[in-house]
């Protein structure tokens, strides 16, 4: 079918972390070019950490992203402690899992909330939505405070933590302060609950959209993976170790984004809180499983727009996993002992699920503690590939229904990525 | 008429964009002194010109320098918001190496291609001329609000011109020094409220030199506590503070 050109150049799209352009051509009802690109500035983290002490690599790495520092953070000390033979303590770890879990909630809700809402309700930001939907709005901010104020707590500061180390915390908290947070978590829980009510009810307005690929998350037994864990795809039946991690990602480099994309076993694949509950949605707590089916979620879901959705699930897991992790720790008693570290030479990966997906760091060191090399591989890299290929299905599906709509519709599946732009430009 | 705000961001993690989300119902208060007109990571819109520009991140290319002018041209008043504007951050470590062998390590053989093209990182003032800045690797949200606020009054906003030692000393802390660690406190400018230092973790001047340091002293303290001149020179590297503090 013919028709009159259409042409879409979104320039720096709006509510997104970093800087993306969606381009569409369609001539004479001919689809000339769909194109998902990424002008974002390239940044070098890989280089700058060259020749820094082992010390100052994650407070450096932590600065690759405002929004998922404390999971760049983690991923980094892992590899840290790897290639130095440290093996942390069960009381770090628990708190660690803490933090990453109230980052996730920080970073989810900053998504729901600020970025995505406003597509459903049809303004141009949260702003308009004081007004007319003060109590969403305000529960949405509670939310927000309770993760900030945990990552307060714990890692010292909201953004780039300052109480983490390699071995363990600069300090740990208070029992008090543990048994104050837990109750926060329990009544997060509820409120969670109430934001999933309300997302339900904007369910509709979702874009009627299918694509399968190929999903990848860590995985553990028995748990909702998130800390640590191996790697696992929906299209392998084994689950890889860490260390073959760049058999799974394959890097390479397009002319159209200054990051780097990925793929696996399809032509891209997809990571973050869909990918997570396709593959280990059996592992969420009863309360996350009715909230995904109040939401209409269910394994596996092959609509991207759907992310959104699943991260109001991993929001109610992620406040009754803190609950319960806080929980133990006030019946252990916090010790604050840390994990001694010797240098020595070696190599170590390290991964934990960012709220936007699996986040692999690499590093190597000298005897002196020197980093001499360094990889860091993004959950947003890892979705480009993907979110250009959603573009190509998607374009044909909705280009009769007009440039509005069409490109509301691209803006919206960017948007349900929630895309850390300029961390993938790292 | 309230003054109209824009933010920008250039090469950063957007860390500080974050901090006024994280103001939570602050935001509220916020939008009523200040219109935002234009803040593409959490609004969809735009404005041909500004009262007040934040300028967020280091420029490190052609592009983003002209990116930056012509938001200088249509500003009245142009703030460097947080490190990498102000300082141009821990993205100033790539110019401590080879800019060639930095892009070789990153792309591999792809390394040449047009579109990865960057140069030395520079602050904001380094391209532009800049009226304020607000320092912090994040900024700091209270000291963000009071900037803002003395800005919207027509007001020049100020920063303190003491050190981080003063605020640690005010919060009872432990100097890190007697506790065997290496702190760049002496010589950093304050308004974090001595953060870093209060939970144990060293000073790392994220938000620059004090007016004046007082640079002897500093070399004492290094010295006494045997500091090594790598450890000294990785301390103020971290955020490209001037090498003539250097002892």
């Amino acid at each position: 079918m013919s028709g009159p050109p259409l042409h879409i150049d979104v320039h720096h799209i709006t509510r997104v972390e970093g800087h993306g352009n969606i381009r569409v051509d369609i001539d004479d009802g001919e689809i000339k070019k769909i194109e998902w690109q990424i002008p974002e500035s390239p940044r070098f983290f890989e280089a700058m950490v060259i020749g820094r002490h082992y010390t100052e690599v994650a407070p450096i790495v932590s600065r690759i992203c405002g929004i998922c520092s404390i999971s760049h953070t983690f991923s980094s000390l892992q590899a840290t402690e790897e290639a130095l033979g440290v093996t942390i303590s069960e009381e770090t770890e628990a708190l660690r899992r803490i933090l990453l879990w109230a980052e996730i909630l920080q970073s989810h809700v900053l998504h729901i909330g600020y970025l995505a809402a406003p597509d459903f309700f049809k303004v141009n930001s949260v702003l308009p939505l004081i007004a007319t939907h003060k109590e969403t709005v305000l529960l949405i901010i509670k939310l927000h405070r309770l993760a900030n104020e945990t990552a307060d707590l714990i890692g010292g500061r909201t953004t780039h933590p300052i109480r983490t180390m390699v071995g363990g915390w600069t300090m740990v908290p208070k029992r008090k302060e543990l048994e104050t947070l837990r109750a926060r978590f329990e009544e997060g829980v509820d409120d969670t609950k109430k934001l999933a009510a309300v997302v339900a009810s904007l369910s509709p307005a979702i874009p009627d959209f299918s694509r399968e690929t190929e999903y990848i998350c860590l995985t553990e037994p028995a748990s909702y993976a998130h800390y640590r864990g191996m790697i696992k795809s929906s299209d392998a039946g084994n689950a890889i170790p860490l260390s073959g991690y760049r058999r799974v990602t394959n890097e390479y480099i397009v002319a159209q984004s200054t990051a780097k994309w990925a793929k696996f076993n399809r032509d891209s694949y997809m990571v973050g809180a869909l990918a997570r509950f396709n593959n280990n949605h059996e592992a969420l707590t009863p309360a996350a499983r009715s909230v995904a089916e109040q939401l209409g979620l269910r394994s596996p879901h092959f609509n991207p727009y759907f992310n959104t959705l699943a991260q109001v699930v991993e929001c109610t897991h992620a406040l009754e996993m803190c609950a319960d992790l806080a929980g133990r720790l006030i019946d252990t008693g916090l010790t604050g002992e840390n994990a001694p570290v010797r240098l020595r030479e070696g190599r170590g990966v390290g991964a934990v699920e960012a709220p936007r997906g699996i986040l692999f760091h690499e590093y190597g060191y000298d005897d002196r503690g020197i980093c001499r090399s360094a990889n860091c591989i993004i959950p947003t890299n890892q979705n480009h590939a993907n979110i250009q290929h959603d573009m190509e299905k998607l374009v044909p599906l909705f280009k009769d229904f007009g440039k509005e709509r069409l490109q509301f519709a691209l803006e919206m599946l960017v948007r349900a990525y929630d895309p850390c732009i300029s961390c993938s430009a790292h | 008429m309230k003054p109209r705000v824009g933010f920008f961001d250039f090469t950063c993690c957007e860390g500080c964009q974050l901090q006024i989300a994280d103001l939570e119902e602050e935001i509220i208060g916020l939008a009523d002194i200040v219109d935002i007109v234009e803040f593409r990571e959490v609004l969809t819109g735009s404005a041909a010109s500004y009262d007040i520009a934040l300028i967020e991140g280091s420029i490190t290319r052609n592009s983003d320098e002209e990116r930056v002018k012509d938001i200088r041209k249509r500003s009245k008043i142009l703030v460097e918001f947080g490190a990498c504007a102000h300082l141009g951050g821990v993205n100033k470590l790539k110019n401590l190496r080879d800019e060639t062998a930095v892009r070789r390590e990153v792309y591999g053989d792809a390394w040449n291609m047009p579109h990865l093209n960057t140069y030395p990182t520079r602050a904001v003032h380094e391209v532009v001329k800049v009226d304020a800045a607000i320092p912090g690797c994040p900024v700091n949200r209270r000291e963000f609000i009071t900037i803002v606020k003395a800005l919207a009054m027509g007001l020049p906003p100020k920063l303190p011109d003491y050190p981080v030692c003063v605020e640690c000393k005010k919060r009872d802390n432990v100097c890190l020094y007697d506790i065997g660690m290496a702190c760049l406190g002496p010589v950093t400018r304050a308004g974090c409220d001595a953060i870093c230092p209060t939970n144990k973790s060293a000073c790392e001047g994220c938000r620059g030199l004090v007016p004046d340091p007082n640079k002897n002293s500093m070399r004492d303290v290094l010295a006494k506590n045997g500091i090594s001149l790598d450890e000294v020179f990785r301390m103020f590297t971290m955020y490209a503070i001037d090498p003539e503090v250097l002892p």
